[in-house]
């Protein structure tokens, strides 16, 4: 047990630090062409799919590094690695782990270059929690599927060139009827439409699939094997979604709110009631960074992320709705003018649900950890 | 840079499950609890050859030499066992003398700690509110050969069982002029009274100390410079216990989780209804959780004693606050025979309500957090 960086993983830390020192101006600082020419430089690096085998046109790095890399960006709020986050996170890794040598080297350089966008099609208005039972259909006919269906809930497939699909081909088995297609955006009989979320932004969609011709070399795995490549990249989503660092930022700007307010007269942090109730958050907030650390532990003795990913997926569903209402309380009225907390504050409530709801989690970790019969 | 423990420590762990599996099953815990002693000094003898009592003595005093990583460790099984022994005490005892003791002090107690013959625990304060020096007020009165103790030392677990106590006394009027010394049970106006205890596998007692003598080369460290090892020795209690803590609510999960995979109500065992699997589910996160911050904790014991305090104070507040709920979600979901002396579960919690206040309740605990914590 060491909870120590090495010599050489400091160094590569200082490293990070010097060069978004020398490289990353302030956001105000940030002018139109500042996105692609940072990618630029990360790509240079290798920064972008760090943790990716060379061959592949990764880094090659180890899981720790890449571990600091992202802690050293979210501290100074650096744009993420690449602009391909979905793509990134889940896809890549997808295609690295089951997609032919045709499809990596289709598919992973513009990845790495940001020249592309994924989308994730999952959910469909009657199957959200329980995805398996998915029903947007793929016909295979001649060296072509046709798909015919609905997805909803769509993050940015209004401007996404990609789809990372799941489609079923086989209705009697329900897990080992689903595939996962790879489909162009742009393919006759994809129709996209907005839906405004809560926070009024246009960020997620309906999408709409009529008979839309999908060569069968877009299939990513064996056909049936869909659930399998689904449940990796879904425990990588969860574990992207459960970083501490981006916590750890939040936590600090909330004790920047209470050291400025007032409650019933006297200084916020007078009152023990809030000193507890931040002191909570700060001692889940670490063990949210140790649990990650551990998880990594893990998968550096070749354990893929899997069900454990649920933990922090939980924890950060217990802390985020409310940290934020803490920093609403202690706004006094103030907090029903609209500004960076109350605008947050709404948005978590989405964060929560996406990537799988906390109940979904109390019931993957009741079942596949506790092994509690099914429900 | 790694999060898990060595090959060596598993074994280590699993060595300790084998024996307390063998030696001190629940049948055997609950005989010792109702004996008058409160231990067994034949498991204490097999504890001792085994090297258990010494684990974070030096060798050259007789013990493993091993490190808090390894011990905290121990304790979870320990704890998982609800073993009932002066382990704890013991060991913070020996602390206090690696901590504060010089060469000459050691030599002389140390071994006896370490290899069974001596039982030692700590006698730190005298009111219920304040585990701090600031709940220090006996008074010792110096004389030619050093100092004169008269008073009662409150809470000392392990009273009863205990040859050797690390008694903590005031120099001075200002709140650090503390000091610690080795008292020994049988000298003169040494007595001890013991208190009936909420958790019977762990006992309690008051110290009385009349007219007691304590010679110079009695005291640990300079007179009226022990606050910090007070501190310190506050600070290792808390993390002991949190080991404690984990394990026994790791072994109170598993016992409900077996309950409600057998108890069969409206026709499917009760663990598949959500009521019973979520709030296991919660727990379990609890555990990962407090096990992160327990090991951090413990490898700042051993490598970066700066962050021992806050380290300790975050494991120690999460635990409780976990272990509380705990008790209550264990007995609730074992229904009426929760409620009986036959069913484990309570043992659990009477487990949580003893563990809850030792070394520092979570407001306690939450407070120093808080301030440690800038606010
Ligand atoms: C901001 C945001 C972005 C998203 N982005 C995408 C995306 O890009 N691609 C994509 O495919 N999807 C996306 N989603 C969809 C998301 O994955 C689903 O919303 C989620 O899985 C829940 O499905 P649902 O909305 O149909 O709710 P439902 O499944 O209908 O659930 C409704 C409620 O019932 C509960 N519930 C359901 N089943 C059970 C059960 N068995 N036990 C206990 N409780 C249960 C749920 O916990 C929830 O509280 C996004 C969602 C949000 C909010």
């Amino acid at each position: 047990m060491d909870f120590d960086f090495s010599a050489e993983e400091e160094a590569f830390r200082a490293e990070v630090q010097e060069f978004l020192a020398e490289n990353l101006p302030a956001p105000e600082a940030r002018g139109p062409e500042f996105a692609a020419e940072w990618n630029q430089k990360l790509a240079e690096k290798r920064w972008i799919g760090f943790a990716w085998p060379r061959e592949e046109g990764g880094g090659g790095a180890g899981l720790i590094e890449q571990f600091i890399l992202k802690q050293e960006m979210a501290k100074v709020q650096a744009p993420p690695l690449g602009s391909d986050f979905m793509g990134l996170a889940w896809v890549g890794p997808a295609l690295i782990r089951h997609g032919t040598d045709e499809q990596k080297q289709r598919f992973l350089p513009d990845l790495l270059e940001s020249r592309t966008l994924w989308c994730t099609g999952y959910s469909e208005p009657d199957h959200g929690s329980d995805l398996a039972s998915l029903k947007t259909r793929a016909v295979l006919e001649g060296d072509e599927y046709v798909v015919n269906g609905q997805k909803i809930w769509t993050t940015s497939a209004h401007f996404a060139k990609w789809i990372f699909m799941l489609v079923r081909t086989e209705s009697e088995s329900r897990y080992g009827g689903i595939t996962c297609l790879l489909i162009p955006m742009d393919s006759p009989g994809i129709e996209v439409q907005p839906i405004l979320s809560l926070v009024g932004q246009h960020s997620f969609n309906q999408v709409f699939f009529n008979d839309v011709r999908v060569p069968v070399g877009n299939r990513l795995g064996a056909e049936g094997e869909g659930w399998k490549v689904v449940m990796g990249a879904l425990a990588n989503e969860r574990s992207g979604i459960s970083e501490a660092t981006d916590m750890e930022r939040r936590l600090e700007d909330l004790k920047e709110v209470a050291r400025g307010a007032r409650k019933n007269g006297r200084p916020a942090l007078e009152d023990s009631s809030v000193r507890r109730q931040i002191a909570r958050f700060e001692a889940k907030i670490s063990a949210m960074r140790l649990n990650g650390l551990r998880a990594l532990t893990k998968q550096l003795q070749g354990n893929p992320p899997s069900t454990e990913t649920s933990v922090n997926k939980l924890i950060r569903g217990q802390l985020e709705i409310p940290m934020h209402d803490l920093a609403l309380g202690l706004q006094g009225s103030e907090s029903q003018h609209a500004n960076q907390w109350t605008e947050q504050s709404l948005t978590f409530h989405g964060t929560v649900i996406g990537g799988g709801t906390p109940n979904i989690q109390r019931n993957i970790i009741s079942e596949r950890i506790l092994k509690l019969p099914k429900d | 840079m790694n999060f898990g423990f060595s090959e060596e420590q598993e074994l280590q762990r699993a060595e300790v499950r084998k024996y307390l599996d063998e030696q001190c099953p629940m049948a055997v815990v609950r005989g010792i609890s109702e004996s008058v002693e409160g231990y067994s000094a034949e498991q204490w003898k097999q504890l001792g050859e085994l090297g258990w009592l010494g684990l974070i003595v030096p060798e050259e005093y007789g013990g493993a030499g091993l490190g808090w990583i390894d011990l905290v460790a121990m304790l979870e099984e320990t704890g998982r066992s609800l073993f009932p022994s002066p382990l704890i005490s013991n060991t913070l005892a020996a602390a206090a003398l690696i901590e504060s003791g010089n060469a000459e002090q050691r030599r002389r107690w140390l071994p006896g700690l370490a290899d069974g013959t001596c039982i030692g625990t700590l006698a730190l304060v005298e009111g219920s509110d304040d585990p701090t020096v600031r709940g220090i007020g006996l008074r010792a009165e110096p004389d030619a050969d050093g100092f004169v103790l008269s008073g009662e030392k409150r809470f000392v677990a392990d009273a009863g069982s205990a040859d050797l106590f690390i008694v903590a006394f005031r120099t001075g009027d200002a709140e650090e002029d503390c000091a610690l010394a080795v008292v020994e049970a049988d000298a003169s106006g040494v007595s001890t009274n013991a208190v009936a205890s909420i958790d019977e596998t762990k006992r309690t007692g008051t110290l009385v100390l009349d007219g007691v003598q304590v010679e110079r080369a009695a005291v640990l460290g300079e007179a009226g410079s022990g606050a910090a090892t007070i501190e310190r020795l506050v600070d290792l209690g808390a993390i002991a216990v949190s080991a404690e803590i984990v394990g026994a609510a790791d072994g109170a999960l598993e016992l409900t989780v077996q309950y409600a995979k057998d108890r069969v109500q409206f026709g499917s065992p009760i663990g598949r209804y959500q009521g019973v699997k979520h709030p296991l589910a919660e727990a379990y996160v609890d555990i990962v959780s407090t096990k992160s911050l327990l090991y951090y904790a413990a490898w700042a014991v051993d490598k970066h004693p700066e962050q021992i305090a806050s380290a300790a104070a975050q494991v120690k507040g999460f635990a409780t606050d976990a272990f509380t709920q705990l008790g209550v979600t264990g007995i609730q979901l074992h229904g009426a025979v929760g409620y009986t002396q036959e069913y484990d579960i309570q043992l659990y919690l009477r487990r949580s309500k003893w563990a809850r206040p030792m070394f520092g309740d979570e407001d306690f605990h939450f407070d120093r957090v808080a301030t440690m914590g800038g606010i």
